[in-house]
């Protein structure tokens, strides 16, 4: 090593130049490649949607939105799975709202560190990490069989409202998080018990940090389609639910359904079906964000 | 004496309704929390009863080392190896493009782009992962697989190269997203240190930064991996439903995900074989996954450079 080091310092120097180049441009080449992999990404998406939106429009009017699905593309329509996604969404957060706020509040309220604790906490992170499918395997044991629900819109719910569960709970518990303890101090200073202090002083607080998860794990549950097929939803519903044992579809499964057909009228219906799920999913998280706004500017206040 | 002034008020009295209910408040919470913590517990005992009566009727040697999959039809053989390697084929197809993708995008995010860029560039990446995949899957069988099939002459309409294509740009939200995480919580005195020594800024984000978040940045792709095995409605869209035993990637496959979606949607009588075969599957992909994440976890946990 030291042998082939050039003793002076002019020898020392040309070791250096050659790279000088390289090492300015570097960084320059670099950003092009950042941004280039950006814009690819997502120049992919702006492509999906307007090539779904140019395949769709034609397609999308009022008999579109208020027909049953049918085996000529010109009388199909998505009636029976909007009315589904909108049963769906709403039961699956009547199911997992309550337990999922509930859940955190004991997490980070009332759990002490403990086995237990850690036990809840590293599940709820690993189920996260669950496929989807998986989740409908259970629902189709559990739901399904064991307790006898059938092939119903409720068996969806429970096994859509376990899916997004870990989505609540975490999101919750940040929401609680962020708390400050000094209001939890002032109400028990007060003589306030623990669950009125968290009823009345620290819950009003996370609403917003609450109302952006729950949204976020409704879009979720809106856009699964892969644990209901396997409880096995159905592709062909020519009627609305009318209890929430019956049969149904939602709009993911629809669009499934279309998309496997060889006819192309069909892929074109599936597009509008796509462009109305979206504009769901746009509508809903743009609320989300809307609501995280107001919860940054009311903490800075 | 506060009892002399208040006498209608105890403070020194205990009180055991309110006692009461704030125990049955706790208990109550507690059992929502082991709603959460007993899912996993679910999860097990669903897929084990049916996996193991589909292995008390088929051999587990056959399972493992058949390269045939016709549960099926009249002559059954259940070997899983064409279903794994679909499986692999298609998830290694998603890495190639989106571990690239991804970790440039969270070099760029995390070290060059201006803090105003990275607001608006990071949310938006995000909206990736917020496609519903069905929505991915009618992208790869409608848009993709037509165009790769005006470039390579020859290939099927169903093929898990467009499938994995598609569902590498669904993932790279994922990769990025983390590793960008990983590489802002590098402290800023490593960055000051490196230009202190006359390190350019693509230097110290090579060099330093990255090195320094790998953990995070293993976990990431990791992570991405066991999403790629589990996804379902790309694959079962637009890969086929061959349970081929290949790693062509211009002919139909069949992921072990979507042979469980084939099998949903046809009218498989409950407790019947092929009905079994499904939790079989099943069992194997969460065995797999959940490999992958407890590794992911430690990776994070066991290489994880603290700095103070």
């Amino acid at each position: 090593m030291a042998a082939e080091q050039p003793t002076t310092a002019a020898g020392r120097a040309h070791l250096f130049r050659p790279n000088q180049v390289l090492r300015g441009s570097l960084g320059g080449i670099f950003i092009v490649l950042g941004l280039a992999s950006i814009v690819l990404a997502l120049g992919m998406l702006v492509y999906l949607v307007l090539d779904v939106v140019l395949r769709g429009a034609p397609w999308l009017d009022w008999q579109f939105l208020t027909s049953f699905d049918s085996r000529f593309p010109a009388r199909a329509g998505i009636l029976a799975a909007l009315a589904g996604t909108g049963l769906m969404m709403a039961m699956t957060l009547a199911l997992a709202l309550p337990i999922g706020v509930m859940a955190a509040i004991y997490l980070e309220e009332y759990a002490r560190e403990s086995w237990l604790k850690s036990f809840i906490q590293i599940n709820i992170s690993n189920l996260a990490g669950v496929p989807s499918i998986i989740y409908g395997l259970l629902g189709l044991t559990i739901f399904v069989r064991q307790l006898g629900l059938g092939r119903s819109i409720l068996a969806g719910a429970m096994t859509m409202a376990l899916l997004v569960l870990p989505v609540i709970v975490v999101a919750t518990q940040e929401a609680l998080r962020a708390v400050p303890s000094s209001i939890r101090d002032a109400s028990l200073a007060l003589g306030a018990t623990k669950s009125q202090t968290i009823w009345h002083h620290v819950l009003p607080q996370a609403v917003p940090g609450i109302l952006t998860g729950n949204i976020l794990a409704a879009s979720r549950a809106i856009g699964e389609t892969a644990p209901l097929v396997t409880i096995g939803a159905l592709t062909f519903v020519p009627f609305t639910p009318q209890s929430i044992m019956d049969r149904f579809t939602v709009l993911p499964i629809q669009i499934f359904n279309w998309t496997s057909k060889p006819q192309a009228e069909f892929h074109d219906l599936a597009a509008a079906g796509i462009v109305v799920l979206l504009a769901v999913l746009l509508t809903m998280n743009s609320i989300a964000i809307v609501l995280r706004q107001r919860a940054g500017g009311g903490r800075r206040r | 004496m506060a009892a002399d002034l208040f006498p209608e008020h105890n403070l020194y009295r205990r009180n055991r309704a309110r006692d009461l209910r704030e125990r049955a408040i706790a208990g109550v919470l507690l059992a929502a929390a082991l709603v959460g913590g007993l899912t996993t517990l679910g999860i097990i005992v669903a897929l084990a009863d049916d996996t193991f009566r589909f292995f008390s009727q088929v051999s587990i040697v056959e399972y493992l080392t058949s390269t045939q999959w016709t549960p099926l039809f009249s002559v059954q053989h259940f070997g899983i190896w064409p279903l794994v390697t679909a499986t692999v084929l298609t998830s290694a197809i998603a890495l190639v493009i989106a571990v690239p993708l991804g970790l440039i995008s969270a070099i760029y995010l995390s070290e060059f782009a201006p803090s105003r860029a990275r607001s608006i560039l990071k949310p938006a990446l995000e909206v990736l992962a917020g496609v519903p995949t069905v929505v991915y899957g009618f992208f790869a069988l409608i848009v993709v697989t037509p165009v790769l099939q005006r470039l390579i002459p020859g290939m099927s309409a169903f093929n898990s190269l467009s499938a994995g294509l598609v569902m590498g740009v669904m993932i790279v939200p994922l990769v990025s997203s983390l590793s960008e995480d990983a590489m802002s919580s590098v402290p800023d005195s490593l960055r000051e240190a490196a230009y202190g020594l006359g390190g350019t800024k693509f230097e110290v984000a090579t060099r330093v930064v990255f090195p320094a978040a790998t953990s995070g940045i293993v976990a990431s792709v990791i992570l991405a991996l066991s999403r790629a095995f589990g996804e379902t409605m790309v694959v079962a869209i637009a890969a086929g439903q061959n349970p081929t035993f290949t790693l062509d990637p211009t002919v139909p496959v069949m992921t072990m995900t979507s042979y469980i979606v084939q099998v949903s949607l046809g009218d498989t009588p409950y407790g019947s074989l092929s009905y079994l075969t499904i939790f079989a599957v099943g069992t194997t992909l969460f065995v797999m996954t959940f490999a992958m994440n407890v590794i992911s976890h430690w990776v994070v946990r066991r290489f994880r450079e603290v700095y103070d």
